[in-house]
Parts: structure tokens; sequence; C-alpha cells
């Protein structure tokens, strides 16, 4: 499976945040995607999953199940953890492994591997930031997806998660499974590709 | 269809949670209805005539309450967007939102509607009336209401202009509706006919609203 970008433009809001961006993911890849704030990391997550168009461009997904759109491909972990605060932690990753096309069985082993399994029962509202994001995590164990898309995931995360998250992307990248990461900081992953972003954006900003 | 159900069992387990506002609307629906015969005074003939009509308006303005939950909440806690990567297309899945809302909100008013046509002094037959043309209706008023749920996503605070931009679609819905229910009660009209625009505006907007929302929706996320 390959993830293929070329000639990407991304405009927001009536403001160029990126143009001719190309880049090039292969099964068990990861690319990390830095650069300022502001210059398009989100951007090309979001362009990826599918929920923002490019202005011009192309993105390609090679072998990958024709029936499916690249949206379906993908697991998407944004700024937000997309969590219900009544409902329970088993209850809030069922949903979302029933929703997503998962089968359900891993939700206990998912929740036992980000370290979620004693508070099960509790509803979402009583988890902190940190465990908020863990649950969020538990998602992309719980249904199986080739491509993760992750924006900022070690934000709010303690060392030992971050540790945690770091290994389920390496087993990920083993299983030939293909990672975005949108980050400031080291996520730990050797070898991976990166991607800079906003050095347009820089000299654009430079007087002439 | 597990992932239909999952969506539909979720917001329905939401909705009957804390803070689900499921009977908001239903208490909204009494109040507004007790309030009428302070308003109009104490004149019983006057009271059962204008029943339907005060039903109808009391069952619009209630169902119109709880719309900007509808999409919103998903909107901000990121759940739209992730439903957008589900492998279901996003025109059902809205089709799921606004049935669960339908039953959490629209169906209690349906229910609770003869009890509070005693309220208004109707006999048996007017509330089985009113009752039967809300059950007719007031999908039509989730399903309208479901393209202005959708319109407003993105805005923050956003049910104000929700409300400005679906009630007057609900008028045709409002005119036949209170139309039905006094074609049963007093004549001359056959209850068919405007029974029938009744359904007929439920079914146009079951297939406009989640088509209209859709677009919308794919728009308003960039």
């Amino acid at each position: 499976m390959r993830l293929r970008g070329s000639d990407l433009a991304c405009v927001r809001g009536g403001r160029e945040v990126f143009r001719g961006l190309a880049f090039t993911v292969e099964a068990g890849e990861a690319l990390v995607v830095t650069g300022p704030n502001g210059a398009g990391k989100s951007s090309l997550l979001r362009m990826v999953a599918g929920l923002v168009r490019p202005q011009q461009g192309q993105l390609e997904l090679e072998g990958g199940d024709v029936e499916l759109t690249r949206g379906e491909h993908v697991h998407y972990l944004g700024h937000q953890d997309a969590l219900k605060p009544s409902l329970s932690v088993r209850e809030n990753l069922g949903f979302w492994a029933a929703l997503l096309g998962g089968d359900g069985t891993k939700s206990d082993v998912a929740l036992a591997a980000v370290g979620l399994g004693e508070l099960a029962q509790l509803p979402a509202v009583y988890l902190s930031a940190g465990q908020r994001r863990r649950l969020a995590v538990a998602r992309l164990i719980a249904v199986e997806r080739s491509i993760w898309l992750l924006d900022e995931p070690t934000s709010t995360l303690d060392a030992a998660a971050q540790a945690m998250l770091a290994d389920l992307m390496r087993a990920h990248l083993a299983g030939h499974g293909l990672i975005l990461v949108a980050s400031h900081g080291p996520i730990g992953l050797d070898g991976a590709k990166e991607l800079r972003l906003g050095q347009q954006v820089n000299q654009r900003m430079q007087p002439p | 269809m597990t992932a239909l159900c999952a969506l539909l069992f979720r917001d329905l387990r939401l909705a009957v949670r804390v803070g689900g506002g499921a009977l908001t609307g239903v208490l909204f629906f009494l109040i507004v209805v007790t309030l009428m015969p302070f308003a109009i005074g104490p004149d019983l003939a006057l009271l059962a005539r204008m029943g339907p009509a005060i039903l109808w308006l009391g069952a619009l303005l209630a169902s119109l309450l709880a719309l900007d939950r509808l999409l919103a909440m998903d909107h901000e806690d990121g759940s739209l967007d992730l439903i957008l990567t589900a492998p279901v297309p996003l025109e059902l899945a809205v089709v799921v939102k606004a049935f669960a809302h339908w039953l959490t909100t629209g169906l209690p008013l349906v229910i609770s509607s003869p009890l509070l046509g005693l309220l208004l002094n109707l006999e048996a037959k007017a509330s089985g009336a009113v009752a039967l043309t809300l059950l007719a209706g007031t999908p039509a008023l989730t399903f309208i209401g479901l393209i202005g749920a959708a319109l407003t996503v993105a805005l923050r605070r956003g049910g104000l202009l929700l409300a400005v931009l679906v009630l007057p679609l609900t008028v045709p819905v409002l005119i036949f509706g209170v139309a039905a229910s006094n074609a049963a009660i007093t004549g001359p009209v056959p209850f068919g006919a405007p029974f029938g625009i009744l359904c007929a505006l439920t079914l146009i907007s079951l297939v406009i609203g989640p088509l209209a929302a859709a677009v919308a929706l794919r728009q308003g996320l960039e």
C-alpha cells in the first residue's frame, strides 16, 4: 500500500496554507509532519482523511481496498477526543469500534493496552485529559485500519503513555501500516521520514 | 447495518442520560400549552376551538428547542469528523441521527398531546386527531430541522439562527397539520385531503432533509 500526494495546495478561509506539497508514504513507513503553528500540519492530515478538499493536486492511495474511500482506510486522531461524557469508557470505545467497522471483540484488549482496563465502567466525564487521549488511542487498536493520522498525539500524554504510543506505532508499522503524525517534538520513531511544512510561508513573510 | 444500529443506540442512550434533554421538550410543550389558557382566558368553547392550533404550535416550538443538539454536539467534540470516516454514507448517518432525535424529542410530544388536550377542553376524538396529525407531522419538523442544524453546525451558539432558518420552512407542515386536525373535529373538509398532504410533506422532508444536510455538513466542515 502506498499513499502519495503530489502538488497539493490548501486554502483555508481565503488564506493559502501550503502549495506544491508532495510526499510518498509506503506501507510500513511513518511520515512525521513538522512545522510552525499555522503551517498546515492539521490541514494536511484532515486532507488525507477526506475532511478537507485539496485546492489542487492529487492524493492517491495505491493498493487499498477499492470498495472503500480513502477516508474509510484511515484512523483520524485529531485534537478532540470524540468522547461523550455521559457514556462509560467501554461504551465510548464500543460505539466507535462498531461504527468504524470493528468486530467489537478487541475492545477489552484495546482498553487494557492503553491502561484503562480498570476504568471501563467509569463515565468518561471523570477522565483526565491524558486518560481521554488514551481512550482515543484505544480506538486505533480496537478497529484495524491501515493508515493512522495522528495530530499531535502526545500533547497530553505522560512519559509512560508516550512510550506506549510509540510501541503501538512501531507495532502498526511492523504490520505494514502507514502513519502520518503531526508533531512538534520527538515521537520516538526511528527512521521516520520527515515532511517540513511552512518554509514557503517563512519565505513569503520575509521583506522583499 | 451494525454501524448504523450502534449510532442509533448511542444517540438514544445519550438522550436519556444526564444532560441528554430528552424530557426537556415535553416539559416545554406542557408549559407553552398551560400558558395559553392564562393568556386567552377561561372561555372553554374558544379554547376547544383553538386547541389543535395551540397543540401544534407548542409541538413546533418544543421540537425546535432541541434541534441545536442534533448535530452541534457531535461537531464540538470531534465525533462528526470520525462519523465521516466511518464506512456508512453520511446521508444514512444523518437519517439515523435524525430518527433517534425524533424518537427522543418528537415521539414524546405525540404521546403527551392527548393529555395536554385535556387542559384545552378537547374531546377525546379531537385529541386523538391531533395526536395522529402530530405523529404524521413531527418527523417532517425534525427532518426539516436537520437541514438547519447542518447549516449552522460550525457556528458556536447557532441555536437562534437555527430557529430563524427553520421556522419559515415549517409553515406548510403547520398549516396542513392544523387543517387536518380541524377537518377531523369540525369538518367540513374531509380529513383525508389535508392529512394526505401532511404525510406527503413528511415523506418529501425524509428524502430532501438528509441529502441537503449531508451536502451542508460536507461544506461546513472544511
